[in-house]
């Protein structure tokens, strides 16, 4: 296979059948708390898609550049967290600065990401799977679009339940949108054998 | 005096504000790793591990940190436990360290850790926090033993790896999927609440705690 077509592959299988969130679980925390309403996770979900593609990128350079040659890879965990801190509040200080209608679309959620384990997850996997650079950004890119096409569609059916069931107590809050994700998770596994990749 | 703190924290902990199915945090880890149970007991001993030592640290260290950077602070903090724990993994039990793969390292980013240390550590004394961490810690194996338990039990018909069930169990293989964990959790938590939290209604969704310090 090509590199390109490599990488575009990498790039569906992210979002379909290897789900950052339904299949590896990432990013549950932000997932259960912030599924509430769908602007707020709509939000969140843009602002986890560009994170994701960038810091996949700079970590790849990092861990290839810095860490390999220097043989210091087991220091990886230090470096990514802090390659994704620092990212994190440069691009809200550059946000803040430019664009008032990004920041307040974006600049609240920012602060957020910096704990959340997908980004990290993905860096992680990214390296563990022995991505090349594109393919590296493809996956960054795609397991970012696959999260936030999870939290806005749990957003979208906690509205619906809001309104229309009753739950009953001992399944409310965290439960019902567990069984939710439990069914989503089954309903993306319908995808699974389109592409494969490990 | 002292020794009832100490239970009132262990209690608190284990019971009645179990991070897992209380607070809901570290969900991450609760799904993922509990598909065997040899993976979740390294796991678990991994997180009690970097929880209760981290908030030691905090904990000393809370006086000499400043406000602004603390959040960073703890980040590097856990950072070098989680380190700890993924080199001496690596050294000893290397096939179980490939199985569990990147999470291990996602210890860092659980929410347990950090919670307990911005909750507790920063404001407690050291010995307190210690405890406060290991309990945490404990309250989080303890819910995913029994997870991990069912489901190896019920996706492959075995424990520890070893064949329990007879040649009559057809195994439940979405169970050691991604949706059987979703479930199980689910249950988990219904049978929890709805038995033995009737009386307080509302009980907590919190949210994350890392969430409101980390816009300094």
């Amino acid at each position: 296979m090509t590199e390109g077509l490599f990488a575009f592959g990498v790039f569906f299988a992210a979002i379909f059948t290897n789900n950052i969130l339904l299949t590896n679980y990432l990013g549950m925390c932000s997932f259960l708390a912030v599924s509430k309403e769908l602007k707020t996770s709509a939000g969140l979900g843009m602002a986890v898609i560009f994170v994701m593609t960038c810091t996949s990128a700079i970590n790849w350079l990092v861990y290839h550049y810095v860490l390999v040659p220097y043989d210091i890879v087991y220091l990886r965990f230090i470096a990514f967290i802090i390659v994704i801190a620092a990212f994190v509040q440069l691009v809200e200080m550059v946000i803040e600065r430019l664009s008032d209608a990004l920041y307040a679309a974006l600049g609240i959620f920012l602060p957020l990401i910096t704990v959340n384990c997908a980004i990290l997850g993905a860096s992680l996997f990214m390296v563990i799977r022995e991505y090349t650079f594109v393919s590296g950004l493809a996956y960054g890119a795609g397991s970012g679009i696959g999260w936030a096409i999870a939290i806005i569609a749990m957003a979208g059916i906690r509205a619906k339940l809001n309104v229309r069931s009753k739950v009953p107590f001992g399944l409310t809050g965290a439960g019902i949108t567990l069984v939710i994700a439990g069914i989503m998770a089954l309903a993306f596994m319908g995808f699974a054998g389109m592409i494969t990749i490990t | 005096m002292k020794s009832y703190k100490f239970r009132q924290v262990i209690k608190e902990n284990v019971g009645v504000n179990n991070p897992v199915f209380v607070q809901i945090l570290g969900i991450c880890s609760t799904l993922a790793v509990t598909n065997v149970l040899k993976n979740t007991i390294v796991m678990c001993a991994g997180l009690v591990f970097v929880t209760g030592l981290s908030n030691l640290t905090v904990s000393i260290l809370r006086k000499y940190m400043p406000g602004r950077i603390r959040m960073m602070v703890e980040t590097l903090i856990i950072a070098a436990y989680v380190i700890i724990v993924d080199v001496a993994l690596k050294a000893f039990i290397p096939d179980i360290s490939r199985q569990l793969g990147p999470y291990v390292g996602l210890i860092i980013t659980n929410c347990i850790i950090m919670g307990r240390a911005e909750a507790f550590a920063l404001a407690n004394p050291p010995g307190l926090s210690l405890v406060d961490g290991l309990s945490s810690g404990l309250g989080y194996s303890y819910v995913l033993l029994i997870i991990a338990f069912l489901r190896e039990l019920l996706g492959s018909g075995s424990i520890w790896g070893l064949r329990v069930l007879g040649e009559w169990w057809v195994n439940w293989n979405i169970m050691i999927m991604a949706p059987g964990a979703f479930f199980m959790l689910a249950l988990f938590i219904w049978v929890v609440k709805g038995s033995f939290m009737k009386e307080r209604p509302g009980a907590a969704p919190a949210a994350k705690p890392a969430a409101a310090g980390g816009k300094s």
